[in-house]
C-alpha cells in the first residue's frame, strides 16, 4: 500500500492519512479492554504517538493492524495494571440489561469484583475471549505470545477467576 | 478432545455470566475524531533529563567502578 511506503519514509501527510485511517480500529481495540472510553481514547492517541517515533522501523509490507493492535495492547495492559486492584470496573458504557432479581444483581456484583481483582495479563485474555467474544489467533497476535500460550492463560485465569467467586460465596 | 469440549463447555456457563455482569461493547464508536489531540501531542516538547540527573548517574557510575564493593549495597536497597 502506498501510504504504509509513504509513511515509513516519515511524509507528515501519510501519518495524518493512516490515523485517521485507524483511529476508530485502535479505539475500538483499546476500549474493549479498558472499558472506559476517556482513558481509551488518550491511549488511542499514545499509541499513535508510538506508532510516530518507530515509523523508521515500520515494515511497510507487513501487517499494520496487527502493529498497531500489538502497540495498542502494550499501552493498554499498561494501563489496567497502574489501575488500583480493589478499583472496579467502570460501568459508564450503556449496556442494554434486563431487570434482574437481587440475587442476580449481588452475583453480577462479585463477579465485576472478582473480574477486576484478576491479574491484568490473564484478564485482558478473558475479557476479549469470554465477553467480546474475539478469536484466539487475534488476542495472540496482540498479545505477541503463542496461540498456545493464550489458551493457557485463558485457562487460568478462569480457574482464578472461579477460585475468588467460591471464596466469596458464589457459584456462577 | 473431549477434555477441550469439556473446556469450552466449562467456559461457556461462565461467559454468560460474566456477559450478565460486564456487556460486551461489540463494536463502540469512537465519540470525536481525535486528531486534534494528537496534534497537542506531537506539538508538545520531549522530556528532556536535566543536567543534574545526569551528574547524579555518572557520580553513581564512578562509585560503583571505583568501589564495586557498594555494588551488593546497592543490589539488597533495589
Amino acid at each position: 500500500m502506498e501510504l504504509l511506503h509513504r509513511f515509513a519514509a516519515g511524509d507528515p501527510d501519510a501519518f495524518e492519512s493512516l490515523f485517521r485511517r485507524y483511529q476508530s480500529d485502535v479505539y475500538r481495540w483499546i476500549v474493549r479492554i479498558v472499558r472506559d472510553p476517556a482513558a481509551a481514547e488518550d491511549l488511542t492517541v499514545e499509541t499513535f504517538w508510538r506508532v510516530h517515533r518507530a515509523h523508521e522501523t515500520f515494515h511497510p509490507d507487513g501487517n499494520c493492524v496487527g502493529w498497531l493492535r500489538r502497540i495498542a495492547t502494550n499501552l493498554a495492559l499498561d494501563h489496567l495494571r497502574r489501575q488500583r486492584p480493589d478499583v472496579t470496573l467502570p460501568d459508564d458504557i450503556p449496556a442494554e440489561r434486563q431487570p434482574d432479581s437481587a440475587v442476580q444483581g449481588e452475583t453480577r456484583v462479585a463477579l465485576r469484583k472478582a473480574f477486576a481483582e484478576l491479574p491484568p495479563r490473564l484478564r485482558i485474555v478473558v475479557q476479549l475471549r469470554l465477553v467480546e467474544d474475539e478469536p484466539y489467533k487475534d488476542i495472540a497476535e496482540s498479545l505477541g505470545i503463542s496461540l498456545a500460550a493464550v489458551k493457557l492463560r485463558m485457562f487460568r485465569g478462569v480457574r482464578l477467576l472461579r477460585k475468588k467467586l467460591e471464596r466469596g460465596g458464589v457459584r456462577p | 478432545m473431549r477434555g477441550n469440549q469439556s473446556n469450552q463447555d466449562t467456559f461457556d456457563d461462565l461467559r454468560e455470566e460474566l456477559r450478565g455482569a460486564l456487556s460486551p461493547l461489540g463494536r463502540p464508536e469512537l465519540r470525536r475524531d481525535l486528531w486534534p489531540l494528537m496534534l497537542r501531542r506531537l506539538e508538545k516538547p520531549p522530556v528532556g533529563v536535566p543536567w543534574f540527573d545526569w551528574t547524579l548517574l555518572a557520580l553513581t557510575g564512578a562509585a560503583l567502578v571505583f568501589f564495586p564493593v557498594l555494588i551488593p549495597a546497592l543490589l539488597y536497597h533495589l
